[in-house]
């Protein structure tokens, strides 16, 4: 990718992160956050990472912002919420976004970093380098996480469903249309 | 570097074309091949001085779907609703039809072609990984409907809308699932490849193409697919009878003619895609880069740049057929219920595709992928 492209592209990313931030409308915020996670993953794609690139596409951009945007929709979130708000989210938040920029900070100014960077395999980010750490490196901590994913799954089903016996509690407690209008 | 740049751009701009032809071939079907299908008339009013009446021609209604409807469209008063986010209204039509069209860019139309002493693969972006690219642009679809319903202030709008977007994503599964299938089928990413390896014969005779070797792939992608496009029998999102128009009810003029343009070029995309994936894409039967070998042994010479255009022409065909295929299953079936659509997505092709998937691999693992 030529530089001023990477440039043009970095600095469209920074502008959407902004506007999730800045924006007053849930759907509007959740928008830009979709652009951001589609430019990024052009960065991605740019840097030679193009399954990573793919993926986040498809699964971030492409699925789980849509359940975002369904989250948004049915709690019904007022288009502009009152100026203000909670102090402790912004102070946490200030403390966690400070630690990740010194630590950054500390990663690109060691002056070996590029080097490390730069040292990469032939087929660095191809799917079957990817598919080889996947599914014969790591095989054990994938298969783990998901059967982890799984339990998540089966817990929400289970949460979302009604109690089965709340059908005959109802009943127990009311008395049935029909007794009630022979008595 | 230029004459590669003009040759690819070419290659871009014919295949967007293509595409956009079909959409109005499916549109062309839409109005007059319901007709047939009905035993209506049909569009049969508009004509140009009344040429072909005088000339003792039936009127085909080409004028009608194909001129005085889109130019009737476009000049249409652009309306944006009382409360509407106008931003997201006016953005929401091109967020749609955007992922349809640079899909068209990976689909392989033909083998090769040699221009000024280089080979060329026919195909506009020769990507490894272009099943991924084809997911992901799919992905990213779904947001231009669900905005438009959003953005319009409008209940049925936003109940189009959320049907729309949970629709799409729950047939995703479904069609992730069947490509998922043939891509372990035929171990690589790349549609090119895809449709190399479904070139030659079984026997001398049969075609080697997917949909011998995964029939049950072929029913998923093409149920997920329409399913997709949001058509009927699955035009749940737009149903009239229930929600005027859907995602799409408070759009007039250019920007309506944009989501009704999105959902015939997706189709004409799911054909191409089946085509690719399942009906030899560009492979001719017996034809091979030196001539046709026949079966009992007859051989016809044919040039090089004759097999490359007949690949061509046997990718259009196939694509046209395929595409008057989901024409015909648009005018035969009614609409499903809401359920019933969500009990078949999820009750009926992903466990069928999940089975699939495991059959394919317990077959790859046991023989090899189709190589």
């Amino acid at each position: 990718m030529p530089a001023w492209l990477f440039i043009f592209f970095g600095a469209l990313a920074i502008v959407a992160a902004f506007g999730v931030i800045v924006q007053r409308n849930p759907v509007h915020c959740l928008l830009s956050l979709v652009l951001t996670l589609l430019v990024i993953a052009v960065l991605f794609i740019a840097e030679g990472a193009v399954v990573v690139g793919f993926l986040q596409a498809i699964i971030y951009a492409g699925a789980i912002m849509v359940i975002f945007l369904f989250v948004v929709w049915l709690l019904n979130i007022p288009g502009t919420p009152a100026p203000g708000g909670q102090l402790a989210p912004k102070f946490i938040g200030a403390i966690a976004a400070s630690a990740l920029g010194s630590m950054l900070f500390a990663f690109f100014s060691e002056p070996e970093a590029a080097v490390r960077a730069g040292a990469m395999a032939a087929d660095y980010g191809s799917i079957s380098s990817l598919a080889r750490v996947l599914f014969a490196d790591y095989l054990i901590a994938f298969e783990v996480t998901s059967v982890l994913l799984l339990a998540a799954m089966v817990g929400a089903v289970a949460l979302a469903r009604p109690p089965k016996n709340l059908d005959a509690k109802r009943d127990a407690e009311e008395p049935r249309r029909d007794e009630a209008a022979a008595g | 570097m230029t004459i590669d740049f003009v040759v690819y751009a070419i290659f871009a701009v014919a295949m967007l074309l293509v595409g956009l032809h079909l959409a109005l071939f499916l549109l062309y079907f839409e109005r007059k091949g319901s007709a047939l299908i009905h035993d209506r008339v049909g569009a049969n009013r508009a004509a140009i001085f009344g040429l072909g009446n005088r000339l003792g021609m039936p009127n085909l209604g080409i004028v009608n779907t194909l001129l005085a409807d889109p130019i009737k469209m476009f000049t249409k008063e652009d309306f944006v609703p009382d409360g509407a986010d106008k931003f997201l209204h006016a953005l929401a039509p091109f967020i749609a039809l955007f992922p349809v069209l640079v899909t068209f860019a990976v689909i392989p139309f033909g083998d090769t072609i040699d221009i000024a002493g280089r080979t060329y693969q026919l195909q506009a972006a020769n990507l490894n990984v272009a099943v991924l690219y084809v997911l992901a642009t799919i992905g990213v679809g779904v947001y231009g409907v669900a905005l438009g319903g959003w953005a319009s202030n409008n209940r049925w709008s936003l109940l189009g809308g959320i049907r729309a977007s949970a629709q799409m994503i729950s047939y995703e599964i479904a069609l992730g699932l069947a490509i998922i299938s043939m891509v372990m089928t035929y171990g690589t990413l790349d549609l090119q490849e895809v449709v190399r390896m479904q070139g030659g014969t079984w026997l001398g005779v049969i075609p080697r193409w997917g949909i011998l070797i995964q029939p049950l792939a072929f029913v998923l992608l093409l149920t997920a697919g329409v399913a997709e496009s949001k058509r009927v029998p699955f035009d749940l999102p737009e149903s009239e009878s229930e929600l005027i128009l859907g995602y799409f009810t408070e759009y007039s003029g250019g920007k309506q003619a944009t989501f009704m343009l999105t959902d015939l070029a997706e189709q004409a995309l799911v054909a191409m895609l089946l085509v690719t994936f399942f009906l030899g894409g560009w492979q001719l039967p017996y034809l091979y880069r030196g001539g046709f070998v026949l079966p009992g042994g007859f051989q016809i010479a044919v040039g090089g740049l004759a097999v490359s255009i007949l690949g061509i022409i046997a990718f259009l065909v196939k694509t046209v057929a395929v595409c008057g295929f989901l024409g015909l299953v648009r005018w035969t079936l009614p609409r499903f219920r809401y359920d019933q659509l969500m009990r078949l997505g999820w009750k009926g092709l992903v466990p069928l595709g999940l089975l699939n998937v495991v059959v394919t691999a317990y077959l790859v693992v046991a023989f090899g992928s189709a190589k």
